[in-house]
C-alpha cells in the first residue's frame, strides 16, 4: 500500500471514528461545520482552481439555496420537497450568474459576480416580505430519513460526512473525466481548445452548473445545522472568506479545499473564543498567503516535502520535473 | 411637484458624492487594470479621520474643510504605501492584486471597528453651510447644494490635472497602451503609485464630505464599493467623462430607487450594470473591455 493511500485510509479512519475522539458535543459541531464548509469549497474550487474563473459571489448563491430551503420548510412543505426545489433553485440561480458573468473572463467576472452578489445581498437585506430583513428566516427541526433523526450532533455529523465523502468521490471522478481535462484546457489554453473544436463557453457554463450544485448541497446542511439564515450569509465577507478556504489550501486540488474550509472554520471558532478581530485577521491571513505561499498550503507543503527528502547526491537532476 | 424637484436635487447631490468616490476607481481601474476592492475602505476611513478631526483629538480641532483636506493626504499616503509595498510585490499579477486589496478592505474594516466603535458618528455641515435655501415654496437644505459645487469644482481640477499638464498626459498614455507608454520613457510604475494616492485622497475626500448627508457608520465601505463598481461599469473603466455620468446615472437610479420602490431599490440599482455589461461591456465611454 502505498502512503498517499495509507493517509487516507487514516484520515478516512480518523473521520469515521471523530465522535469517539473528540472532547467534546461542541468539536463534533465543529467537525460537521468543516465538512459542509468543505463541499461549499470544493464547489468553488470547480471555478477558482480548475476553470481559472475566479467569483467572488459564491455566498450569495449559497444564500438562494439556503433561503429556498428556508422559505419552503417556512411554508410548510415536507424535507424531501423543500431539498429538491432548493437544490434546482441554487442550479438555476447559478445559471443566471453563468449567462451574465461567463460574458468576460479574469478581472471581469470577478466584478461581475461581485456586483451580482451585491444584488442578492441587498435583496435579501431589503425585501423584507420575503426574506424577513436582519430578523431572517428560522427553521426548526431537522429531517429524519428512514426514521434516522438528524436532531443529535452525532447523527448530524455522520449524515455530513456521508454526503462529504460522496462529494469527495464525485469531484475526483469529475478530474479525472474527460470533461475535467477539458475544463483544465480551457483554463490554461482556450484559445488552442477553441481550435480543436472545443465549445469553451459551453465548458465553462456546465462547470458553473456543476459549482452551483455542490454550493447548494452545503448550504441546505448549512441551514439544517444553524436552523437560522440572515443577510450576512451572502454578504462579501462570506464570499471572501470560501475563496480564502480554497486560495489557502490549494486551488486545483482537491485535498486543498479540504484542508483550507478545516483551517479556517478551526481559526475562526477557536480564535474567536479569544478575540473579537476575526475579520482582520482574516484580511491579515489571506494577504500573506496570497503573497508568499500564492499556490496554497497544500501544495506549497508537498513542494516542501519534495524539497526536504530528495536525495541530495543527484544534484540537481533530482529536481527536473 | 415639490417631491419631484428635491428628489431630483438630491439624486444631483448622491451623483456628485458618487463622482468624488468612482472618480479615483476610475482611474485605477484604466490604469493599473484592476478593480480596487479597498476603495470603499478608503471612503470610510477617511471619513472616520475626518470626523475625528472635527471632534478634536488630542487637542487638535479643525474645521470642516481643513479636516477634509487633512484626512485626504493622511489616506492618500496609506493608497500609496499599499500600491508600494504590497502590490508593487505582485507585478501584472492582476488577480493577486484584487485578493490582495479585498484583504486590506478587510483589515481596515476591522481597525475602523476597533477605533471608533460601532456606533454612528454624525457630522454637523461646515459653518454657514447648515441652514436652508428658498425657491418658491420649496427649501433645501444649502449643504446639498455645496456637495454639488464642490463636485463640480473637483471634476473641473481632475479635468484641467488629466488634459492640461504633463502628468495627466503621461496617465492618458498609460491608460491606452502601457507598454508603449514604457517605451517612450514614462516610469508607469510610478504612475502607478501617484494614481493610487490620488484615488485614495479622493475617496477619502469624498467620505468627509459625504459625511453630514449619510453620517459615518461601520458597513459604510460596503455600501459605497458596490456603488463606485456599478458607476465604473457603467461609465467605462479609465474615463473621467464615464465616471461623472456614471455617477449622475446612478445618484438619480438610487434616489428614485429608494423612494418609489424602496424594497428593490437595491436590484434596481444593477439593472443599468446588467444592460451595459450584455449591450456594450467597455462601458458608456471605456476604452477598453474589463
Amino acid at each position: 500500500m502505498s502512503a498517499r493511500n495509507l493517509a487516507l485510509v487514516v484520515a478516512f479512519v480518523a473521520l469515521a471514528a471523530l465522535p469517539f475522539w473528540m472532547p467534546g458535543v461542541y468539536y463534533i459541531n465543529v467537525g460537521s461545520q468543516i465538512l459542509f464548509y468543505a463541499i461549499f469549497a470544493l464547489g468553488l474550487n470547480v471555478l477558482v482552481g480548475y476553470a481559472g474563473l475566479v467569483s467572488l459571489g459564491h455566498a450569495a448563491l449559497f444564500g438562494v439555496s439556503a433561503y429556498a430551503i428556508g422559505y419552503m420548510l417556512q411554508l410548510g412543505y415536507g424535507h424531501t420537497v423543500s431539498i429538491i426545489v432548493a437544490l434546482l433553485v441554487g442550479v438555476f440561480a447559478m445559471a443566471i450568474f453563468a449567462l451574465l458573468s461567463l460574458r468576460s473572463t479574469g478581472i471581469g467576472f470577478i466584478m461581475i459576480t461581485l456586483a451580482l452578489g451585491q444584488i442578492l445581498w441587498g435583496l435579501a437585506y431589503r425585501w423584507i416580505s420575503l426574506t424577513g430583513g436582519d430578523n431572517g428566516i428560522n427553521v426548526t427541526g431537522r429531517p429524519a430519513p428512514f426514521g434516522y433523526s438528524l436532531s443529535s450532533p452525532i447523527t448530524f455529523y455522520y449524515t455530513t460526512l456521508i454526503v462529504f465523502l460522496l462529494a469527495v468521490a464525485a469531484m475526483a471522478v469529475f478530474v479525472r473525466s474527460p470533461f475535467g481535462a477539458a475544463l483544465m484546457g480551457t483554463r490554461d489554453q482556450p484559445r488552442r481548445m477553441n481550435a480543436l473544436g472545443y465549445h469553451v463557453l459551453a465548458i465553462r457554463f456546465w462547470a458553473c452548473l456543476l459549482s452551483g450544485l455542490f454550493t447548494s448541497v452545503s448550504a441546505i446542511l448549512f441551514v439544517y445545522y444553524t436552523q437560522f439564515i440572515s443577510p450576512q450569509t451572502l454578504s462579501l465577507t462570506s464570499s471572501a472568506e470560501v475563496l480564502l478556504m480554497v486560495i489557502s489550501g490549494g486551488p486545483g486540488t482537491i485535498l486543498g479545499p479540504i484542508v483550507g474550509a478545516g483551517l479556517v472554520v478551526a481559526v475562526k471558532t477557536v480564535v474567536s473564543g479569544f478575540i473579537e478581530r476575526w475579520n482582520f485577521l482574516l484580511g491579515a491571513v489571506f494577504v500573506a498567503i496570497v503573497i508568499l505561499v500564492p499556490e496554497g498550503i497544500v501544495p506549497g507543503s508537498v513542494r516542501l516535502w519534495r524539497l526536504l527528502t530528495r536525495p541530495r547526491t543527484k544534484g540537481k537532476a533530482g529536481s527536473a520535473p | 411637484m415639490n417631491f419631484w424637484v428635491s428628489l431630483t436635487v438630491n439624486s444631483i447631490t448622491f451623483g456628485g458624492l458618487l463622482f468624488l468616490l468612482s472618480a479615483g476607481f476610475a482611474l485605477i481601474f484604466g490604469l493599473m487594470r484592476i478593480p480596487n476592492l479597498t476603495h470603499g475602505s478608503l471612503y470610510m476611513l477617511g471619513a472616520y479621520i475626518g470626523a475625528t478631526f472635527l471632534i478634536g483629538i488630542v487637542g487638535i480641532k479643525i474645521n470642516f474643510w481643513a479636516a477634509a483636506v487633512v484626512a485626504a493626504l493622511i489616506v492618500a499616503a496609506f493608497g500609496a504605501l499599499i500600491e508600494r509595498l504590497l502590490l508593487r510585490r505582485l507585478p501584472g499579477d492582476q488577480l493577486a492584486q484584487v485578493l490582495v486589496t479585498l484583504g486590506i478592505s478587510f483589515m481596515v474594516a476591522d481597525f475602523c471597528l476597533m477605533i471608533w466603535g460601532g456606533d454612528p458618528l454624525n457630522v454637523a455641515p461646515p459653518e454657514g453651510l447648515g441652514g436652508f435655501v428658498r425657491f418658491g415654496s420649496i427649501a433645501f437644505p444649502l449643504y446639498r447644494l455645496a456637495i454639488i459645487v464642490v463636485a463640480v469644482l473637483v471634476a473641473l481640477g481632475l479635468w484641467l490635472l488629466l488634459e492640461r499638464t504633463r502628468l495627466g498626459a503621461m496617465i492618458r498614455a498609460g491608460v491606452d497602451d502601457p507598454d508603449m507608454a514604457r517605451v517612450v520613457g514614462i516610469r508607469v510604475s510610478r504612475l502607478f503609485t501617484i494614481v493610487f494616492a490620488l484615488g485614495a485622497g479622493l475617496a477619502s475626500f469624498g467620505g468627509i464630505i459625504g459625511a453630514p448627508m449619510l453620517s459615518v457608520y461601520p458597513g459604510l465601505d460596503q455600501d459605497m464599493l458596490p456603488l463606485a463598481l456599478v458607476v465604473v461599469i457603467l461609465g467605462g473603466t479609465g474615463s473621467l467623462l464615464g465616471a461623472f455620468v456614471g455617477s449622475l446615472i446612478i445618484g438619480f437610479i438610487y434616489n428614485f430607487g429608494q423612494a418609489l420602490l424602496p424594497e428593490l431599490a437595491y436590484f434596481v440599482l444593477f439593472l443599468p450594470m446588467l444592460l451595459v455589461l450584455l449591450l456594450r461591456p467597455q462601458g458608456l465611454f471605456g476604452r477598453h473591455v474589463p
